[in-house]
């Protein structure tokens, strides 16, 4: 565009009221967010799967140290990130290219939020039970 | 807020006419309702702030309304724009209660009066005074659009015709009044001001999809732009503040798609 507009020196309103959007405009921010987290995860995870080529003495030794409490629940986390982008990004799709998309963006929103509770519910269950077995006793 | 009052009506003995009865009434009455206002007054003040205003109003009284009555009975100083007072001209688009809206079709009764309702510039254009931004930069990607007919050929010597199902293909977005309140929801707008914005592709969409017209690839070329729809993210903030209830989210897709396809 042609006017010249220097960085954020134009912004001499500071913030004022959070604007507030729609189901629309959450889902985007929870899209970039799980993203980006995808992102520096997934380049995380190519480094240390990339070390049982380097040292697979090494290697056995970083995966023990993902046998924690806390690891377990970020893997529950990084699942529920997956789904949700994957979800939503059909969502987007369908905006994009189905030509009713736009029209039923909130329902399609709120059919992802359903199937998601609907995998992550026993989903938590399956992914954690083995680490409440250790702290707390097996419940069998 | 409302009392009932029933007409009484009187009916001629000899009358042989049904006896009419007038519906209830119901007779509004004015309720105290606070403001908060984000003034900025660029020659005494730094930084923008919050004040309270408190004004007798009506449920069917407007914001609008309400911004006349403060500043001709409690602060002169206040400044905003309007015009038309009915939704036409596109003059007051601010934001209420976090969202943007037209201060002239908004109706007290709409919102919540329970809290002070806030009133605030629309975001992300420069703030002049009070509710007042600099509208130009929005001007300016509104016209590289090319926001008029391109017809070809000769002129015909009567009307160019067209037909409902034609017209019907870009009926939704002859609706702009370009009041901003689009373009200033828009969160990828906010931090990118170089973004044309979903008004500017709002008037783009209008001519490429008109069968009259022959300017779409020149408007489509200024749209493929990185700064162009592909900076769309969809979040739908535009077609929910669109005081004309155009569905922009869904003609941006259209725009992106006519690019994609290479087909109008
Ligand atoms: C599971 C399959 C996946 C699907 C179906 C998918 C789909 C999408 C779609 C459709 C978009 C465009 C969003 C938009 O237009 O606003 C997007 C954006 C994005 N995706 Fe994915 N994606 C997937 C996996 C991933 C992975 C594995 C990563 C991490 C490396 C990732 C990182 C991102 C990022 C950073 C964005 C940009 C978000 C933004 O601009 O707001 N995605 N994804
Ligand atoms: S598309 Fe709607 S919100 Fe945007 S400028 Fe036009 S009338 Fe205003
Ligand atoms: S004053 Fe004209 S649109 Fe509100």
């Amino acid at each position: 565009m042609s006017v010249e507009t220097p960085g954020f020196s134009l912004r001499a309103t500071p913030i004022g009221t959070l604007y507030r959007g729609g189901e629309g405009m959450w889902t985007w921010v929870l899209h970039r967010i799980t993203g980006v987290s995808l992102f520096f995860f997934l380049f995380v995870h190519v480094l240390d799967t990339a070390l049982v080529r380097v040292s697979p003495a090494a290697y056995d030794e970083i995966i023990a140290t993902y046998k924690t409490p806390i690891v377990n629940l970020l893997e529950v986390g990084l699942v529920g990130a997956v789904l949700f982008h994957a979800f939503n990004g059909i969502r987007i799709i369908l905006i994009d290219f189905w030509a009713k998309g736009p029209r039923y963006q909130r329902q399609m929103t709120w059919g992802i939020a359903a199937v998601w509770l609907l995998i992550m519910i026993p989903g938590f269950y399956f992914m954690t039970i083995h680490t409440i077995d250790a702290l707390f006793g097996s419940t069998s | 807020m409302t009392t009932t009052v029933v007409a009484e009506v009187l009916v001629e003995p000899q009358s042989n006419v049904t006896p009419v009865v007038m519906p209830e009434t119901p007779v509004p009455v004015a309720t105290d309702v606070t403001f908060r206002i984000r003034r900025y007054q660029p020659d005494f003040d730094e930084e923008p702030h919050w004040v309270d205003y408190t004004v007798a109003l009506y449920p069917t009284d407007r914001v609008l309304t309400a911004l006349e009555k403060i500043k001709g009975e409690q602060d002169g100083s206040l400044t905003f724009r309007r015009s038309c007072a009915h939704g036409v001209c596109g003059s007051d688009a601010m934001r209420i209660n976090g969202r943007n809206r037209l201060a002239c079709k908004t109706l007290v009764k709409d919102i919540d009066i329970s809290k002070p309702i806030t009133v605030e510039a629309i975001k992300g254009l420069p703030l002049e005074k009070d509710l007042v931004v600099d509208m130009e930069p929005f001007f300016a990607a509104y016209r590289q659009v090319l926001p008029f007919l391109m017809p070809e050929g000769h002129e015909p010597t009567k009307e160019r015709i067209q037909s409902a199902e034609e017209r019907a293909r870009f009926d939704d977005t002859t609706k702009c009044i370009l009041c901003a309140a689009c373009t200033t929801s828009c969160p990828v707008f906010w931090t990118n001001e170089q973004y044309f914005g979903p008004a500017a592709i709002v008037a783009a969409h209008r001519f490429i999809f008109d069968s009259r017209d022959a300017g779409a690839n020149a408007r489509l070329e200024v749209l493929n732009d990185k700064e162009g729809v592909w900076r769309c993210r969809t979040t739908f903030n535009c077609t929910d503040a669109c005081p004309r209830g155009i569905e922009i989210t869904k003609a941006i897709a259209e725009v992106k798609q006519a690019l994609i396809f290479r087909r109008i």
